[in-house]
């Protein structure tokens, strides 16, 4: 990556680095039990579920595993597995 | 879809609330922001050089001067008569902010600055290694104020900045959680709508420096403010406006769960400590009236 003076980076450019391989744990939404409530992406610390269409959806590349989308679902629809390799 | 304006790849430990606190502040300031931090977790994880997480203009001051900074910003957009485009606001942490800055916030704050300081409040030094700061709890344990045979952790009370900055005088001073995000945006968002110096003061709590499972950062978040540790209010002009009601729990509740506060659990004259923290929480709750 080429920096300007004063270092400015490009906006948003973390996103280079895909941190879905510090997880231990995947959350599984099922789609059937989701109310589409919000409160999984409201509190993702890395803001990576998404609405699609009424449900949400959860973008690996970045999902650390954190579990908290799980722990706050309140239906519980989240469900946390343990990664395979 | 709204967009993100604070991009994943940041290096925030899995489950750390500072990063819930930036996502949150984001969607209540929108893009058209100037933001400032002061070195802290923040910081290191939203800027590992060459990337950046933000998606809005982000500047990085030194510990001390993000206030300092922030007035520049502010005065500099003033006299370019380019006011209008954009909202200043400073995101930096306990140590910083109640610790190391607060000679700069003060000036700020006392010269009438349009600016809105928020302190995410995660009540110590944690991307150096958990040290104390002014802003850590009454009897948690850090690695310089550990608990041992000869100490029960932090021995003084937590430093109470939003009274020192209602002191000021200044517009508007709000307590939050990240555990109550829509409280977040609906402060920032009228933070931001006020002319003049804001301060807001958002609770974030760290599972590694406190000692719990990242799943349950939004939990612990709740627990602080249900316990009464850590009450939720607004002010302005030095006069409380609203306070959250909350239907009280006994701070063992909150303590429990955190490895900082394990030691009260065990060590001898523990007890006296958890009736010492209950007492704050009370002493909180009677100031607020933060009993339903
Ligand atoms: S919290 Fe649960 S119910 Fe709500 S949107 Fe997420 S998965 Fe669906
Ligand atoms: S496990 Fe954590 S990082 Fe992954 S989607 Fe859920 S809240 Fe986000």
């Amino acid at each position: 990556m080429k920096l300007s003076i004063g270092a400015m980076v490009e906006p948003g450019s973390t996103r280079t680095n895909k941190t879905g391989s510090w997880r231990t744990f995947k959350p599984i939404i099922d789609v059937e039990a989701c109310i589409g409530c919000g409160t999984c992406s409201m509190f993702c610390p890395e803001g990576t579920i998404y609405k699609v269409a009424d449900k949400y959806t959860i973008d690996y590349d970045y999902c650390k595993g954190c579990g908290i989308c799980a722990h706050e679902c309140p239906v519980k629809a989240i469900e946390m597995v343990m990664e395979e390799e | 879809m709204q967009e993100e304006l604070f991009a994943p790849g940041h290096r925030g430990c899995a489950g750390c609330g500072a990063a819930i606190a930036a996502r949150l502040i984001l969607k209540g300031s929108g893009k058209d922001v100037i933001i400032v931090s002061p070195t802290g977790c923040l910081e290191v994880i939203s800027s590992p050089y060459p990337e950046s997480a933000w998606k809005v203009p982000w500047i990085h001051s030194l510990f001390e001067n993000a206030a300092a900074v922030a007035s520049g910003v502010e005065v500099a957009l003033k006299s370019l008569g380019r006011k209008d485009e954009a909202k200043v606001i400073v995101i930096g942490g306990d140590g910083a902010t109640i610790d190391i800055g607060i000679g700069a916030l003060s000036g700020m704050l006392e010269r009438g600055h349009d600016i809105t300081y928020i302190c995410y409040d995660n009540e110590a030094y944690m991307n150096t290694g958990i040290q104390r700061s002014s802003s850590t709890p009454y009897g948690a344990s850090t690695t310089t104020s550990p608990a041992g045979k000869v100490s029960f952790g932090e021995n003084r009370p937590k430093k109470n900045l939003p009274a020192i900055a209602a002191a000021h005088g200044i517009p508007y001073v709000a307590t939050a959680s990240i555990a109550y995000p829509k409280d977040v945006i609906k402060k920032v968002k009228k933070a931001i709508s006020i002319e003049g110096p804001k301060y807001l003061q958002i609770h974030a709590p760290c599972c590694t420096g406190w000692g719990f499972d990242g799943s349950k950062t939004i939990e612990i978040g709740r627990l602080a403010v249900e316990t009464a540790l850590f009450p939720i209010y607004e002010s302005t002009e030095g006069k409380v406006t609203s306070v959250k009601k909350v239907k009280r729990k006994p701070v063992e509740e909150y303590l429990k769960a955190q490895r900082r506060f394990s030691h009260l659990f065990k060590i001898e004259g523990g007890e006296e400590e958890l009736k010492k923290i209950q007492d704050i929480a009370d002493s909180n709750a009677k100031q607020f009236g933060l009993d339903q």
